[in-house]
């Protein structure tokens, strides 16, 4: 594979909260355009890791660029060229769905005309025109899920962060939802995701897994059960996890 | 700039959505008014006197008529022994007792004194005092136009005036309470629930992910409550003339702009509440725990501080609604000026540093 331009960089991240050591000593990269799983057993450190990659809180020690930026330094640069989806299913339930989305389109400085054509566009591929008015609150979750996704790339950013974002998800919105990461990378946007389910791991282009704080496996899915003698990541998973 | 208006917009929208948030806001604030003005009344009004007269003389009897055409009292009847003033208690008959000692007119001629017995209901003790006050009023009242006919050597003329509130009008006293409690409810109590809320639904990191900047997120969830704390503060004002006519005899301008003063100080504590919670449920809590019983045991709003033990007047120092509820006083009642309260402002102020000082380091720890 050519060597791509990084739109991540992380050198020795340390981040420690009193004496308790969260990320030791991460060290990786995300190429631009790439789906970058970032796998981890709860408590392993992935959402503390994805803080700091969006600005939400700083890192004890080490180096860390995102979209060319410095994470101590040019915080509110990055935060323009970050989407980010949380856990937490994070759209405001009082408002419509037209309103979530001129909302955070605001928010990310977009103009009043360019948010007008975009959300026409953005309903019209999601089949959502007919309830854009609805409020939030009274739509299924499945296309809660996939309008919060397409409410976080909505201003195009460099890097879209995904917190577990299928959790609580049926299979087929879960399958559904992989196709609109998918669709995102063909605009150029790079996707890092965390996630715990490991059949998702599968669609990454490569996967790092942690364990303790540590990143203990780097690549891509097909080298890790090679390199680990597994049918499926979740026979990596474990095989990790045990040793 | 648009981004911040785009925001203000949607908190605008949380608040006129939600029908709760809406009673809350406006309904309270009448309600609490209508309440404590017409039914919690510290006047006294038509209360019930027994009168015991062993003496039954034109004096006593005179003393007798004034007492109840004085507009206060209401007889409750006569009684002749004294086991009869605990059933009346007890009964609920009368709140107050009048004993006129035997032979009263007579000790009064030649002796020059003579002896009344009050005996007060005080499982009300607020109440008893008052009334007290009130009888000993209109006693005085009368002895002293008796003395007028005699020609005595020297005279005392002891006239009393309940100044700042002649008619000892209680809604005087609960308007300027009663707004420092709703503003304190309205802006801590509102303000630190809608900031818990983005936290508890996760909307939060979100924002704080966003080019927003964390000042423009916490003014945007403030500023609505700005206007809306005002209003309020209006409404009660307003309420305050035109049912209760409560006076203003100071300068409306130098009194709004300490509403706004003390808003501010209480948005800010809103806020400071919201960085230690983390749900709307424990933001609720703290802030009746930490804001709404103090407002209403401590601050003078009920009970006078001066009456109060000293450990618990130094507690009352540092209850914001205390120095709010004095400077709001001064100006409405006394019409004083920026000269008479500029150290209950300073005061304020300062609270208000302290608080917002505060509320930015705790927001910082959270990010690191």
């Amino acid at each position: 594979m050519a060597e791509r331009e990084h739109i991540i960089e992380v050198k020795d991240l340390v981040k420690k909260f009193g004496s308790f050591t969260a990320n030791d000593r991460l060290t990786f990269h995300v190429e631009r355009g790439e789906i970058f799983g970032f796998l981890g057993a709860n408590g392993a450190g992935k959402t503390t890791a994805m803080r700091i990659l969006c600005g939400l809180s700083y890192p004890t020690s080490g180096e860390i660029r995102v979209a060319g930026h410095d994470v101590y330094r040019e915080r509110e640069k990055i935060k323009k060229k970050i989407g980010y989806m949380s856990q937490k299913f994070s759209l405001y339930e009082d408002l419509t769905v037209s309103e979530n989305i001129r909302l955070y389109a605001g928010i990310y400085g977009l103009g009043r005309k360019q948010i007008a054509s975009r959300e026409e566009q953005l309903l019209e591929r999601l089949g959502l025109i007919h309830i854009r008015s609805r409020l939030i609150g009274q739509i299924p979750l499945g296309w809660k899920q996939k309008l919060a996704f397409s409410v976080a790339i909505f201003h195009q950013p460099a890097v879209v962060f995904l917190d577990e974002p299928t959790g609580g998800v049926d299979p087929i919105t879960r399958r559904q939802f992989w196709e609109m990461i998918h669709d995102a990378t063909e605009e150029g946007i790079t996707v890092f995701v965390t996630t715990h389910y490991m059949d998702e791991a599968e669609y990454c282009d490569r996967v790092s897994i942690m364990v303790d704080g540590r990143i203990d496996a780097l690549d891509t899915p097909a080298a890790l059960k090679q390199q680990f003698d597994s049918k499926n990541m979740n026979e990596v998973f474990l095989k990790l996890a045990r040793s | 700039m648009k981004r911040f208006f785009g925001f203000v917009k949607k908190e605008f929208q949380h608040i006129f959505r939600d029908k709760r948030t809406l009673l809350i806001l406006f309904g309270l604030p009448v309600v609490m008014i209508i309440l404590f003005g017409f039914v919690v009344t510290t006047e006294i009004r038509d209360v019930e006197v027994g009168i015991w007269d062993r003496s039954m003389d034109q004096t006593s009897i005179r003393a007798t008529q004034k007492i109840f055409s004085s507009g206060y009292f209401i007889p409750a009847g006569y009684i002749d022994h004294e086991a009869e003033i605990g059933e009346l208690f007890r009964s609920g008959k009368a709140k107050v007792v009048v004993v006129f000692e035997e032979g009263f007119e007579r000790n009064l001629l030649r002796e020059n004194q003579a002896a009344i017995k009050i005996i007060t209901d005080a499982s009300d003790a607020n109440a008893a005092q008052l009334t007290l006050t009130y009888l000993q009023g209109v006693l005085m009242n009368y002895f002293q136009s008796l003395n007028r006919d005699v020609e005595l050597p020297w005279s005392i003329d002891i006239k009393s005036r309940m100044f700042y509130n002649e008619e000892m009008k209680g809604v005087y006293m609960f308007i300027p309470g009663l707004m420092a409690m709703i503003l304190m409810l309205i802006s801590a109590l509102m303000t630190s629930v809608t900031i818990a809320r983005e936290k508890e639904f996760g909307t939060m990191e979100l924002l704080l992910a966003s080019p927003l900047k964390p000042r423009e997120i916490i003014l945007g969830k403030v500023t609505p409550y700005v206007f809306l704390s005002f209003t309020n503060a209006l409404t009660i004002l307003l309420l305050g003339f035109l049912v209760f006519d409560v006076p203003m005899h100071g300068n409306i301008w130098l009194l709004m702009g300490e509403c706004m003063l003390f808003i501010t100080l209480a948005l800010s504590l809103g806020v400071l509440i919201s960085t230690i919670v983390k749900t709307q449920q424990m933001a609720m809590f703290m802030s009746l725990l930490a804001l709404m019983l103090p407002t209403i045991l401590l601050s003078g709003f009920i009970f006078p501080v001066d009456n109060m033990p000293k450990v618990l007047q130094w507690f009352s120092a540092i209850m914001p609604p205390r120095w709010f509820i004095v400077i709001v006083k001064n100006i409405m009642l006394k019409g004083s000026g920026f000269a008479f309260i500029w150290k209950e402002t300073l005061i304020l102020f300062g609270m208000t540093l302290f608080f917002i000082l505060a509320a930015v380091k705790r927001f910082q720890i959270r990010l690191n």
